[in-house]
């Protein structure tokens, strides 16, 4: 295939990605809108006017930006792994497999369909985050590059799941009982210098904590952890894990017998 | 002249360690209208599913129209259409969105995709139902849409597993004259089926594969004429009360009245009428009693019980 028909494989499988997620809004893009905006009504203006400020800043400007990376990550990956998995359950992935489509197009072709509806519902939070506080930007392509690499990285992160799972539980599982308690205990609603210096160290592993401060940096201009520690982080993490993922489509894991 | 399928030496072992393909090898032409038959579990599947990528080689070597699958895979797959046995197409979209997304994937613009999706859904009869989702159309619907989803880029070589599956005869037959069709046009086509009738009307050449071993592979008419016997059903004006003698024929009445008359290989069907003509009696119509083919078929996959050596013969 010439680099023209590879485009247009690319942005065939991105399309389509973008109409499935359109098509089902109410079950992708309505839910995350209402639960961050239950967010910004509790933690932000009930409970957070008591609390005080966090970082320099009121409550809830302190989690707004880690709120819309929670929605960035949460939808990226699962618009991947469930659109994949879909595939793989209806056997509709042998379309693909059947076709010339190299294995990096079908990955970045994903991939840029779950950042699609993970930047999009970035985009619908901080727009409800608006009705709530003044949102200020410290450094605009902090916030641009921090947010589009983590989507990706999450994204890469759904596809691998995607290819591993063998049932619909597989899908879950991951969602569940790692992406949510690293997000929660990834300094989204506190910063960890609240923690007695042990858990700030534990907090260190969590690749999530730097993605989130990150994103802060970008809006706030206060970070737990250097800006460029984040981003080298993330890009380190989407290189593992695109490899990984390449590798395994390349053995057909789970969708060639 | 390249041939459109090569295979040498393919064998298949799955994780569970069930040998699936023995050492297979099969050349099909270009232009040729081919018949890959074996019992359920015989390696059909796993063949046509290695060809199509759908399933890892354990070893051996297959190439499309000379394009080898281990170097050149792209290659070989511009050059191939697959109609699989099960529906594999995403329910929830729209027929002309399946047809044009799968051209998508072989790089062809949208443009051009819409006007060979046009062309293949007013065929197949499938045209004004373009916006339907798929899950609501028939079953034999459905297979058509696989049809014009393997046909939307144009493929040299086409792979069909048990098209017909589940469709009823009237169906049946419109898709076998569109084979055809495709096939006089120069596309050439591989099939398996279960309906044994369905590859002698429309295949040239057959392969039969069991127990991972192809166990003939050989032109029709020559696979038709190791027939030693065939019996007749005839259907006489007047009611019959017993079976006449015929010199040299085994002849009885069935249950509802109707004459079956062995006939070996050799014997002239002519000295059947002339004998039944001589005592009286008129035909007024006749027909197989069973599906040579499948006669064939059945006692082949018997006598290869429990081996079998490869046997592969020189076609015509």
């Amino acid at each position: 295939m010439n680099a023209h028909a590879l485009f247009t494989a690319y942005i065939t499988i991105v399309l389509r990605e973008i109409r499935r997620f359109t098509r089902i809004w109410p079950q992708t893009l309505l839910p995350p809108a209402v639960t961050m905006t239950l967010y910004f009504i509790i933690f932000g203006n009930l409970i957070g006017s008591r609390i005080g400020e966090m970082g320099g800043f009121d409550y809830m400007s302190f989690i707004v930006p880690g709120l819309i990376m929670m929605a960035v990550i949460t939808s990226s990956y699962a618009n991947v792994v469930s659109s994949f998995f879909s595939m793989k359950f209806q056997r509709s992935v042998e379309e693909l497999l059947v076709s010339p489509v190299p294995n990096w197009i079908i990955l970045a072709g994903y991939v840029t369909g779950g950042m699609a509806r993970g930047l999009g519902i970035g985009f619908i939070v901080t727009l409800l985050s608006l009705a709530f506080t003044r949102l200020q930007i410290h450094n605009l392509p902090m916030v641009v590059v921090t947010v589009f690499l983590t989507s990706a990285l999450f994204a890469v992160g759904g596809f691998i799941n995607a290819l591993l799972a063998t049932k619909f539980d597989d899908v879950s599982i991951v969602p569940t009982f790692i992406l949510t308690p690293l997000t929660y205990l990834g300094g989204v609603f506190y910063s960890i210098d609240l923690l007695p210096e042990f858990w700030q160290g534990v907090s260190m592993i969590n690749p999530i904590l730097y993605m989130v401060n990150g994103f802060r940096f970008g809006i706030l201009g206060v970070s737990d952890v250097n800006p460029f520690v984040s981003l080298g982080m993330i890009l380190s993490f989407i290189a593992v894990l695109s490899f990984i993922a390449l590798r395994l489509l390349a053995r057909g894991k789970g969708i060639r017998h | 002249m390249t041939n459109a399928l090569e295979i040498e030496g393919l064998t298949k072992t799955y994780g569970s360690g069930f040998e699936a393909l023995k050492g297979i090898d099969l050349q099909v032409a270009q232009g040729d209208f081919f018949a890959l038959l074996g019992p359920n579990g015989a390696g059909k599947s796993t063949t046509l599913g290695i060809v199509c990528s759908l399933v890892t080689k354990s070893a051996g070597k297959v190439s499309v129209f000379g394009y080898d699958i281990d170097t050149h895979l792209s290659d070989a797959k511009l050059h191939l259409g697959v109609v699989p046995q099960e529906f594999n197409f995403n329910q929830f979209e729209k027929v002309f969105d399946i047809v044009t997304i799968q051209a998508g994937y072989y790089g062809i613009p949208l443009k051009k995709a819409a006007v060979s999706a046009e062309k293949y859904l007013k065929k197949l009869g499938l045209w004004d139902k373009r916006n339907t989702p798929a899950r609501m159309l028939s079953g034999g619907m459905k297979r058509r849409l696989m049809i014009a989803r393997a046909l939307v880029h144009e493929p040299k070589l086409l792979i069909l597993d048990e098209p017909t599956a589940g469709v009823d005869i009237e169906l049946r037959r419109s898709m076998w004259a569109f084979l055809e069709e495709m096939n006089r046009q120069g596309t050439t086509i591989i099939l398996t089926t279960h309906y044994l009738e369905e590859a002698e009307a429309l295949c040239r050449n057959i392969a039969i594969i069991d127990h991972g071993r192809i166990i003939r592979n050989t032109s029709k008419r020559e696979l038709l004429q190791q027939l030693s016997l065939e019996t007749f059903l005839l259907d006489s004006e007047a009611t019959l009360e017993r079976a006449p003698e015929l010199n040299g024929f085994s002849c009885r009445l069935d249950d509802e009245g109707v004459l079956e008359v062995d006939v070996h290989k050799g014997q002239v069907l002519n000295d059947v009428f002339i004998q039944l003509e001589q005592q009286g009696i008129k035909v007024v119509s006749m027909r197989t009693k069973a599906n040579r083919l499948e006669e064939l078929f059945i006692r082949m996959v018997e006598q290869n019980e429990p081996a079998a050596e490869a046997v592969t013969e020189g076609r015509k």
